[in-house]
């Protein structure tokens, strides 16, 4: 067999992998941390009947959890059918969607209106809508643009800008006293979480992310690209669509639970990467969920418990993922 | 065989393939040659169902593509196409692990691990196992993508414009390594090649394209001559024979 291809090779580069089983170390060990701070979650700064203290705390908890895997997952999913490391479904405007597909029902239907329907059916509609929403708007985007980064970055800009200048637009023509109803829903909050909806918000996001763990395979192989996959038997056509519903499910679900993230997503999935660096879902997934978790649960632990909320942590978060997401930028461009 | 019937195909409105009908013999090199546009590449992809065909059919021995599922048709035929830019984050070993996909669907047994092994030796890219694809050489580059197609196992195999980017002992070397796959393994080569010299030099079968159709088919001393050169590439160029073998003067 000849040998001479290209004998010009690069110098040696550091291994970028790890062992074989060291990836499964440290996903048990980010198990640990996330018990760990949610120890102190629990316990710290309680006075009062433990009865109370723990299911009040235990459903805040699991909240968080909650919102930080739906986080986490969809934005790995984006990442991987939109095939880079930096745009997220909120900076590409998914949550600003839902909050203006909300703004929209108060304003048709009032606020009292809204306020009369069940919760669970207003989350039920919206999710549905912004299911509808996200794959007439981002499914048509992925088949053209998808290998311009620039493209995607400067439509996600103006989508989300897109939905919030509408968003105000609406909420300036709604009656002063119905915009409390949304007000809400329009700012990140991991103090006061809608616990209501937190019993149809889990088994949708359970199931949503039973979908994405089954497609953890087929996710590696379109990560890969178009022609890659296909040649591979893999349809990734179908696949975008899949995940782009799934994103759109989960997306709603930590809207409806804590509002519009930001940066979190992205803070977490690149930080998982370092962690546990591999091109295989089924290490990741699990990986920035738990990373999401911690940050989520410790950063609220920190925040609420030991700093008496001097400053709300999505500020904190919103803050360093900016710093990520422009240093990603800017590394992407100068390649 | 790799049968195509009445291929057409259009970009928008615009035509790039006119109702071609095309054997592709079972073993050897096949290159598809022909001057730029004249849609070689576009041919290429509807044979791998890349681009959704049209209209017309193509079959490939019993598998008839579109209509068969696409993992069996990833069994028989792999592409390597020649935007091959696939994660450059990849190290050379998941790379090639990757071949064994249609196979395994993510859950590879031990025959797959020794298959990703034996391609990475028979190509001999042991050293660059662990190394991330960006840090290679566009050579070693091209070397991981063929042991991919290598590890996938198939009968046919098809690259477009493989020798792009690589000098001309990358390109030899290249070329030598699909004669040996083809003479070998046994397996089915069909090459879309830019330098006739290659093609003439290395092909068991050339097939010549002009704006959207076949010109001529058949072994590289008959087709190459200085009128099928002014024909289908437009340009006056001497052919000379060097033990035999068609020699373009450039």
């Amino acid at each position: 067999m000849p040998s001479d291809l290209s004998l010009t090779g690069a110098a040696p580069a550091p291994l970028r992998r790890l062992l074989p089983g060291q990836n499964a170390r440290r996903l048990a060990l980010l198990a640990l941390l996330l018990a760990v701070s949610a120890a102190p979650y629990m316990t710290l700064g309680s006075r009062g009947n433990w009865g109370f203290v723990l299911p009040f705390r235990g459903a805040k908890l699991a909240a968080l959890v909650l919102v930080g895997m739906a986080v986490s997952t969809s934005t790995v999913l984006f990442q991987t059918i939109t095939r880079n490391r930096i745009l997220t479904p909120s900076i590409m405007g998914f949550d600003a969607l839902y909050v203006m597909i909300l703004t929209g029902a108060v304003y048709l239907l009032g606020g009292h209106g809204v306020m009369r329907l069940p919760p669970t059916g207003i989350f039920v509609v919206n999710a549905g809508l912004l299911v509808l929403a996200s794959l007439a708007l981002f499914g048509t985007l992925l088949g053209r643009a998808g290998h311009d980064l620039m493209r995607m970055v400067l439509t996600g800009i103006i989508f989300g800008t897109l939905f919030r200048s509408l968003t105000s637009f609406l909420q300036r023509m709604i009656d002063p006293n119905e915009f409390a109803v949304i007000q809400v829903g329009s700012y990140a909050r991991f103090t006061q979480i809608d616990t209501d909806l937190l019993a149809i918000s889990a088994v949708v996001l359970l199931a949503a992310m039973a979908a994405a763990w089954a497609m953890r395979h087929r996710l590696d192989v379109i990560a890969l690209g178009h022609d890659a996959a296909i040649n591979l038997g893999e349809d990734p056509r179908r696949g975008q669509i899949q995940a782009l519903v799934l994103i759109a499910v989960m997306v709603s679900v930590s809207t409806a639970l804590v509002g519009p993230v930001a940066f979190l997503g992205l803070l977490v999935v690149s930080l998982a990467r370092l962690i546990t660096p591999t091109p295989y879902h089924g290490v990741l997934l699990p990986s920035a969920g738990l990373t999401a978790g911690i940050v989520l649960v410790g950063g609220q632990t920190l925040m609420e418990r030991v700093l008496a909320l001097s400053t709300p942590l999505p500020v904190i978060i919103d803050l360093a993922g900016g710093l990520v997401f422009l240093i990603l930028l800017l590394k992407g461009l100068r390649r | 065989m790799i049968r195509i019937e009445n291929v057409s195909f259009a970009h928008g409105a615009a035509p790039v393939l006119h109702d071609i009908s095309l054997d592709i013999p079972r073993g050897g090199i096949t290159a598809l040659v022909g001057a730029n546009g004249a849609g070689k590449s576009t041919l290429l992809s509807l044979i791998a169902r890349l681009a959704p065909l049209q209209g017309g059919r193509i079959v490939v021995d019993d598998l008839e593509v579109g209509a068969c599922r696409s993992d069996e048709l990833a069994r028989k035929l792999a592409i390597l196409p020649q935007t091959a830019d696939a994660a450059p984050r990849l190290t050379v070993r998941e790379l090639v692990g990757f071949g064994r996909y249609p196979y395994h669907k993510g859950r590879p047994g031990r025959d797959d691990h020794a298959k990703v092994e034996a391609a990475i030796a028979a190509f001999e890219l042991g050293a660059l196992a662990d190394r991330p694809l960006d840090t290679l050489s566009g050579g070693q580059r091209q070397r991981a993508q063929v042991a991919m197609t290598y590890a996938q196992d198939t009968d046919y195999v098809l690259l477009d414009e493989p020798l792009n980017n690589l000098d001309i002992a990358g390109s030899r070397a290249l070329m030598q390594l699909l004669q040996h796959l083809a003479r070998e393994h046994g397996r089915t080569i069909v090459v879309v090649l830019h330098d006739l010299n290659y093609a003439s030099a290395y092909a068991d079968h050339l097939v010549t394209m002009r704006a959207g159709r076949i010109a001529e088919a058949g072994h590289p001393t008959e087709v190459v001559t200085a009128d099928m050169l002014r024909d289908t590439f437009g340009t006056e160029a001497g052919v000379h024979h060097v033990n035999g073998a068609p020699v373009v003067l450039v």
